[in-house]
């Protein structure tokens, strides 16, 4: 009877222990925020642009975080899509875009034509244009995310949107076929 | 990686016995050289081209910007372009000409994308501008040698085309030790820097004392590979009374690289990810320093190069002293090109040159060779098959990589392994491509790999970059928001200040402040409110502007104060007059409370002794109040007594209301009691007396009481046309439909009818509607009265407005005084 007690006891004890252990842990070493969704969002390209339906990046990575799916990013494109699904351990879907995966793009000031009503300016959301009432407003390049917020609420309809062509200075080699990928007649004249 | 330790290098340094001593470097190939194509003939001046094309970008870094204007005439060696920032070069004119284009220009690259140039059509006369040459540098200061090169738009000549004065200006953590001059050129077919160490060994020795001047290294060191013989013996006799140290060591591709070289000559490995300069070495191409030469002891800039046109393509290959900007199509009609033999036009060496995509692109700085190949000299490689994984890659590497397992993860884009195994050390000299027995172009998977990884790094910049950008301005438009929230309560609770005091003021006499007083009293509170905001605006940015401005506010609001003082204290004499008035009034007030406290215990139905002794007292008390209300009412000035008759039958007209209003009541009643009965007939009597009393003062009344019967009906009609006629005007402007108007037209017209009718009847003269005809009003007066009503409203609204300044408001005064000094001169 008393090996039962004993028995018993132990393992009481040691479930408190444990459990003094784990308590102690989880108010020592909490973490605030949520690490998941901070990891997401390192991984958008925080255009801010809004167009997976959430108000910026980190709300789409929290949405990411509680359930939502990875595939909404057009600005990421594919390469988001896969680190995201990397990250998550899911599938990677295809993206979930009505004109798919777009080229970067810039947004870009007719001069002539803007009026100064610095609409476009509170609709940046890097402040990557300058400008004041009544004055030309003017896009900083290197700044532009490319997001089309700009876009909509001028009244004048003088912003374009261009795509950032590549230049001398950042064009890139293309990688090569891999081996595997011959046509016929290559493969006869390769062997 | 093998590397030497410290005491080995000091070793190689100090003594001059192991001053011959060279070291190996691991891989390297040996593929044909073919440099006896081009190297047999003396180095010849290309001919003077009629259109030169400037590329902005000819060297590594920011592109140059362009310091002329279109149509300008420049003479040879003038800036036609500035550098544009720290790691940059200028670039002049390569003979004299007029700017006729800047702009995108075809440039020698893979892609065969344009690039900004500015092209010079030259006028055949090759005038030099006025040199300023410096013989005597060994006088001068390094940072003046080293503006000259900068501003002599040199860089590196061996092809990377870095800005030598950038090079040369980096002051690394460690001093540099030892300066070596690259005359390697290991790649096959080139041979530009031999034909110029052969014929311009003189320039180039005096080039290397020019860096040597500045900046003092403990040795020299001349690198030339064994297969340039004559080139050896020209630069022996060069510098044979000088301590540089010329090194001869077996050819091998690709030892000229700058990192390879190093290694050679001192055994030591430029760490992973470093520069030479990190060891205290640095590394120039014999071209550069003849560069200099020319710069500094002529004062020349950078305006041609040696160029080697090579292939088997060309009918007369050699060496050629070339402008930069002249197209690459007529360097080769100089050398004797056969189209029909070309098949790939190479810029640079077989190596590590790349595919042009025209003839008609520029030769430029970084420019050693072209190279016209046919198509048995340079066969397309055949295809790629897969990786055997034999190693032999590995071992040709010259940086001691693992080329397969590179491609293998450049395959898979794993750009983290990539990273790892030191994709970047890699120089891409295409030794693992040309050993391996697959055919794989590695390079192509490096270079398009690299490119990938940077494209991400910058993704990924960028994008940290616009994070913080939005997260401050989501901060900053949250301050703004909590801001202005703050301004709005402080505004809420000063309004509901304002209006406590409002009521408080009342009880206080509401004294019948003369004009002056209230004035003086809006000023003061004027002043105090500018001052606030003034102090406000103090604490957010304390200026000493800002500061004497407050000061300013303060004294002048304690200046409106004391006014208002002075202007309260001799107000009471104003106060006082109406005294007999403030009497009578709170006797009466008395009075009435008086009744109301006596009504409600009359109401009680069985009120004990108490309660009948208060009312008696209160009977008592009311009674007074009675008597002094009449007495005050005597006493009480005419005023009171001039409306009497009509104060008495206003009087005597209420109670006959009120009276009837009681009988009407009462005999409403279904079954009336007796005693109800009594009343109405009390009640009828009463209303009798009181109509008689009406009838009887209506009599005495003036005559205004007679005012003809009709005015009501006029007045209503007159109310009626007004109403219609602002539906309609409403109805037009919401752009109601003309059905719609219609009725409201009809009532409208009915409307002008009706006061038409009650006008008649009415009996009075009929009103002359239209107000242009209306006597004495002319377009003058009216243009008058409406400036005299706009300056009025200007005032208004400025002195409404707190912020409007004294200057303006002065104005309007003016102009308001103006505007009815005319009206009162007109209407006379």
């Amino acid at each position: 009877m008393s090996l039962v007690l004993i028995a018993v006891l132990a393992l009481l004890g040691l479930c408190l222990l444990a459990g003094a252990i784990l308590g102690f842990a989880a108010v020592r070493f909490k973490v605030e925020g949520d690490p998941i969704a901070e990891q997401i969002n390192a991984l958008l390209p925080q255009t801010q642009c809004g167009q997976c339906g959430y108000p910026g990046c980190k709300p789409y990575a929290e949405a990411i975080a509680g359930g939502d799916k990875i595939n909404k990013c057009p600005p990421g494109g594919e390469a988001t899509i896969q680190a995201l699904a990397d990250l998550l351990d899911v599938e990677p879907e295809p993206l979930d875009a009505v004109e798919g995966e777009k080229p970067q793009m810039v947004a870009y000031i007719r001069e002539a034509e803007c009026i100064g009503c610095t609409k476009c300016i509170q609709a940046c959301p890097v402040d990557a244009i300058v400008g004041a009432a009544r004055q030309m407003h003017t896009v900083i390049v290197s700044e532009c995310t490319g997001c089309d917020l700009c876009v909509e609420p001028c009244p004048v309809d003088c912003i374009d949107m261009i795509p950032v062509g590549s230049t001398v200075q950042t064009w890139k080699w293309d990688k090569p076929l891999a081996p595997g990928q011959l046509i016929a007649s290559d493969r006869e004249q390769a062997a | 990686m093998s590397g030497m330790s410290k005491n080995d290098m000091g070793a190689a340094r100090a003594s001059r016995a192991d001053a011959m001593k060279i070291w190996d470097i691991p891989g390297g190939i040996h593929p044909a050289e073919r440099k006896e194509l081009s190297n047999r003939t003396p180095i010849q001046p290309a001919p003077l081209p009629k259109r030169l094309t400037l590329p902005l970008g000819q060297h590594i870094g920011a592109a140059a910007e362009p310091c002329v204007a279109l149509g300008q005439r420049v003479r040879k060696g003038e800036k036609i372009a500035e550098a544009n920032g720290f790691v940059s070069a200028p670039l002049h004119a390569p003979t004299s000409g007029t700017v006729s284009f800047i702009g995108p220009q075809p440039y020698p690259h893979v892609s065969g994308m344009l690039a900004p140039a500015i092209v010079i059509d030259s006028d055949g006369l090759d005038e030099w501008i006025d040199l300023t040459p410096h013989p005597d540098y060994r006088h001068m200061d390094s940072s003046e040698l080293l503006a000259l090169i900068r501003e002599a738009g040199i860089s590196g000549l061996g092809g990377a085309g870095f800005p030598t004065a950038v090079k040369l200006t980096a002051r690394p953590t460690q001093k540099i030790h030892t300066l070596i001059i690259n005359g390697t050129e290991c790649e096959p077919y080139i041979t530009a820097d031999d034909l110029l160490m052969r014929e311009r060994a003189s320039e180039l020795v005096s080039g290397i004392d020019i860096l040597v001047q500045l900046i003092q290294p403990e040795q020299v060191l001349i690198g030339i590979e064994g297969n340039k013989p004559e080139a050896i013996a020209a630069m022996r006799g060069a510098c044979s009374e000088r301590s540089y140290q010329i090194r001869v060591f077996p050819t091998k591709y690709p030892s000229g690289g700058e990192k390879q070289l190093i290694q050679i000559l001192t055994g030591v490995e430029v760490p992973s990810g470093g520069l030479p300069a990190d060891i205290g070495i640095l590394c120039q191409n014999v071209g550069t320093c003849v560069a200099i030469h020319e710069a500094v002891i002529h004062g020349k800039p950078l305006i041609s190069r040696i160029t080697t046109l090579t292939g088997e393509a060309l009918a007369r290959p050699g060496n050629v002293e070339v402008l930069l900007g002249t197209p690459v199509g007529e360097l080769l009609e100089f050398a004797g090109l056969d189209q029909a033999k070309l098949n790939r036009l190479i810029m640079g060496g077989p190596m590590m040159g790349f595919t042009l995509p025209s003839l008609d692109v520029p030769l430029i700085k970084t420019a050693n060779c072209l190279l016209a190949s046919t198509a048995t000299e340079l066969p397309p490689p055949p295809p790629a098959l897969p990786c055997i994984r034999c190693g032999e890659c590995a071992e040709a590497c010259p940086a001691s990589l693992l080329p397969q397992q590179l491609h293998f993860f450049a395959l898979g884009q794993e750009h983290e392994q990539l990273k790892a195994h030191n994709l970047f050390d890699c120089i891409e000299c295409g030794a693992c491509a040309y050993v391996c027995p697959s055919n794989i172009p590695l390079v192509q998977y490096y270079r398009a790999a690299k490119a990938e990884i940077r494209e991400l790094e910058q993704k990924q910049l960028k994008a940290e970059h616009s994070k913080q950008r939005f997260e401050q301005r989501q901060e900053r438009l949250r301050r703004a928001e909590e801001q202005k929230e703050a301004e709005r309560r402080a505004r809420a609770e000063k309004a509901a200040r304002a209006k406590a005091a409002q009521a408080e003021a009342p009880a206080a006499p509401a004294a019948p402040a003369d004009e002056a007083l209230k004035k003086l009293k809006i000023e003061a509170s004027m002043a105090q409110v500018a001052l606030k905001k003034a102090e406000k605006q103090l604490a957010q940015h304390d200026t000493a502007e800002l500061q004497a401005q407050v000061a300013e506010l303060r004294a002048a609001a304690e200046a409106a104060q004391k006014a208002l003082a002075a202007a309260q204290a001799s107000a009471p004499t104003a106060v006082a007059k109406p005294a007999g008035d403030e009497a009578l009034k709170k006797a009466k007030i008395d009075a009435a409370m008086l009744k109301a406290q006596l009504r409600k215990l009359e109401k009680l139905e069985a009120p004990d002794d108490d309660q009948q002794a208060e009312i008696a007292r209160l009977r008592q008390q009311l009674e007074a109040a009675e008597k002094t209300i009449a007495s005050l009412q005597d006493q009480a000035p005419a005023p009171a007594a001039k409306p009497a008759g009509d104060e008495a039958l206003k009087k005597a007209k209420i109670d006959a209301a009120m009276l009837k209003a009681q009988l009407r009541k009462l005999e409403k009643l279904e079954a009336p009691d007796d005693d109800q009965q009594a009343e109405i007939a009390r009640l009828r009597q009463q209303l009798e007396a009181a109509e008689k009393t009406v009838a009887s003062l209506q009599d005495q009344a003036p005559a205004p009481a007679a005012k003809p019967a009709g005015d009501d009906a006029l007045k209503k009609a007159k109310v009626e046309l007004a109403m219609k006629r602002a539906e309609l005007k409403k109805a037009e402007k919401a752009g109601a439909s003309e059905t719609e108007l219609q009725p409201l037209r009809d009532a409208l017209a009915a409307a002008e009818q009706a006061l038409h009718q009650a006008e008649d009847a009415s009996g009075k003269p009929e009103p002359q509607l239209l107000r242009t005809e209306k006597p004495g009003m002319t377009d003058e007066l009216k243009a008058l009265k409406t400036e005299v009503a706009f300056a009025r409203a200007d005032l208004r609204k400025l002195e409404r407005d707190e912020s409007a300044d004294a200057e303006a408001l002065e104005q309007a005064r003016t102009r308001l005084a103006d505007a009815e000094r005319q009206l009162a001169e007109y209407q006379p």
